[in-house]
């Protein structure tokens, strides 16, 4: 019996450690870019010879990364905000409706997340040269709400099958109208989900980078595919300031809105009664 | 019941979908469409070509090795970095299932947080880790034990640890979501009819959770196969991939029937693989791997 536990422990034990082996791989890299960022180095390596943040100041003024950064912000807010609007709307009516093609559907809306970005970039660059259109920033967009469709649906669905329906249909046999009951009865109670899918579709955006390089229109470099360019070049530590700053963004925003979601719903919370939302 | 009927009425149903729906069909459907079409047109000269009917690509992709040599590689690689992933998710997964650790929402925002680093970083900082003067071969170097730097990135291992490292978190949330669905109880009865934990593993918890795992390996297989940044990144141009191979015949070659050829091959190649899969396990793995 104590041999048997023994075995248990060891198995156990190997779990963890190799558990703490993928943390590690997964953290290593990162790690190491964020402090190279800071090296007084001219080379973009190893040993650290001085703390510095001089490539922070000369990427500051760096025209091509700023402009990069600007363009790149705006697709994703816009993204985000269109995904999340028609993502969310498209989710209560999957969830809500029955209706013939409901299963079709379903697959055909998370299609963008499995067919690889290549094969989409391609597919619409043919499409567009076949109807003799140019690349506009317009497709840009409208691709990158397409990328990002299959996730906020996902999480709109999975939020809203939480949701009784009772709740909406006490509104509607109240006299609320149908917008109504979804603005005052439904959104309210989605709203993890839609601050969720948003800020994800913001990231999807913000960080995409094949398609973009097929979609984006003559001149127009995103955040992504400005660093393949500055990589194509040479590694130089502005690099890794460049990296540092955008981990900033893109994991400080989320667990931002993370925090204020929190706080919010504790709040609510506190004013209200106990609610049974399963 | 007529009541219920007008309240959830179709046609309201198809008008709030509408915007969705478009947009799949005009940046997913058609797209795929018209370059299946594409395939079958006339390469002129870079950039130029005509809608005469022909199927001279295909039997450029059939006929020579080259193509099919890419394909291959493409799958081999794909499949390591699919298996690689398997192996090394399981353990994370199922440690954050089964540990007691109070602040297991930790351990799994952390695995969530890289999904929101942007990717090209997360691929080239590696050369951070692998490079010349990467933490490796400084230390190496430093401490003696290599007198010149160890040539580890620009092959096909650094593209397939630049892989692995992008994919492991689909795998272990697609684990760990399948082991949340276990009962417990049953493994405790396991334990109870006298089953060693070793045991109740291999017949109760492992049997239970290989739904998640084939969802993880189908899409860290689809999204490997797929990939073109990370070849890109770490690989030398012998180590690109099919995605390289298609962006360089489009974007490169400008030779647009072609590229619309390989990219039909890849989506074909990939959703026999997809097909294959749902036959067996269904969408609604996938569908609770991808939302979290």
């Amino acid at each position: 019996m104590t041999a048997r536990k023994e075995e248990g422990r060891w198995a156990w034990r190997l779990t963890g450690f190799v558990t703490l082996c993928v943390y590690i791989f997964m953290f290593a890299p990162i790690l190491a870019t964020v402090i190279l960022s800071f090296n007084a180095s001219m080379f973009g390596g190893f040993p650290m010879t001085g703390f510095s943040l001089q490539w922070y100041a000369k990427l500051m003024n760096n025209d091509a990364v700023l402009s990069a950064f600007r363009t790149s912000l705006w697709i994703a807010l816009v993204t985000a905000a269109i995904t999340t609007a028609i993502g969310v709307v498209t989710a209560f009516a999957l969830v809500r409706f029955e209706f013939p093609g409901k299963q079709a559907l379903s697959t055909l809306v998370i299609l963008p997340a499995l067919v690889p970005e290549t094969i989409l970039g391609v597919g619409l660059l043919v499409l567009i040269k076949a109807a003799d259109q140019p690349r506009t920033m317009l497709l840009l967009v409208l691709g990158h709400i397409m990328l990002a469709v299959p996730y906020v649906v996902l999480i709109a669905q999975a939020r809203m099958v939480g949701i009784r329906r009772v709740y909406e249909e006490a509104a509607l046999s109240l006299g609320a109208s149908r917008f109504a009951s979804f603005r005052e009865i439904t959104l309210p109670l989605l709203i993890p989900a839609v601050v969720g899918g948003a800020l994800l579709a913001f990231t999807i955006s913000f960080d995409n980078t094949s398609a973009s390089l097929f979609w984006r229109p003559a001149g127009v470099e995103t955040m992504p595919t400005q660093i393949l360019s500055m990589l194509k070049i040479s590694i130089s530590p502005e690099i890794n300031a460049l990296g540092t700053v955008m981990i900033l963004v893109t994991v400080g925003i989320p667990l931002l809105g993370g925090l204020i979601l929190q706080s919010l719903t504790r709040l609510k919370r506190r004013g209200e009664p106990k609610e049974e939302t399963t | 019941m007529n009541n219920r009927w007008t309240l959830y009425d179709p046609r309201l149903a198809w008008m709030l979908i509408a915007p969705v729906l478009l947009l799949l069909i005009f940046f997913l459907v058609l797209p795929i469409a018209v370059m299946a079409a594409y395939t079958f047109f006339t390469f002129v000269t870079a950039g130029v070509e005509t809608s005469t009917l022909t199927t001279a690509n295909w039997q450029e992709f059939f006929t020579d090795s080259y193509y099919s040599g890419f394909l291959l590689k493409t799958l081999r690689v794909g499949a390591i970095t699919a298996l690689l992933c398997g192996v090394l998710g399981y353990f994370p997964a199922y440690f954050i299932w089964a540990t007691t650790f109070k602040h297991k929402w930790l351990l799994l925002l952390l695995l969530i947080v890289p999904f929101w680093i942007s990717f090209t970083i997360r691929t080239f900082s590696w050369i951070n880790i692998l490079g010349e003067q990467g933490v490796i071969n400084v230390a190496l170097l430093k401490l003696g034990i290599i007198s010149e730097p160890l040539p580890m990135l620009y092959n096909e291992g650094a593209v397939i640890l630049g892989l692995l490292h992008f994919l492991l978190p689909y795998m272990i949330l697609n684990v760990y979501v399948s082991l949340e669905g276990i009962d417990r109880t049953l493994i405790s009865a396991a334990r109870s009819m006298g089953c060693t934990s070793a045991q109740a593993f291999r017949e109760v918890t492992l049997p239970l959770s290989l739904p998640g795992l084939a969802a993880g390996l189908l899409l860290c297989f689809v999204l490997a196969a797929g990939s073109y940044v990370t070849p890109q990144l770490l690989g030398s141009g012998r180590d690109a991939l099919f995605g390289n191979l298609i962006y360089d015949t489009i974007m490169g070659e400008l030779n647009w029937p072609m590229g619309a050829t390989l990219s039909i091959v890849l989506f074909v190649v990939l959703g026999f693989f997809a097909a294959i899969y749902t036959r067996y396990m269904g969408m609604s793995q996938i569908v609770k791997g991808l939302g979290g």
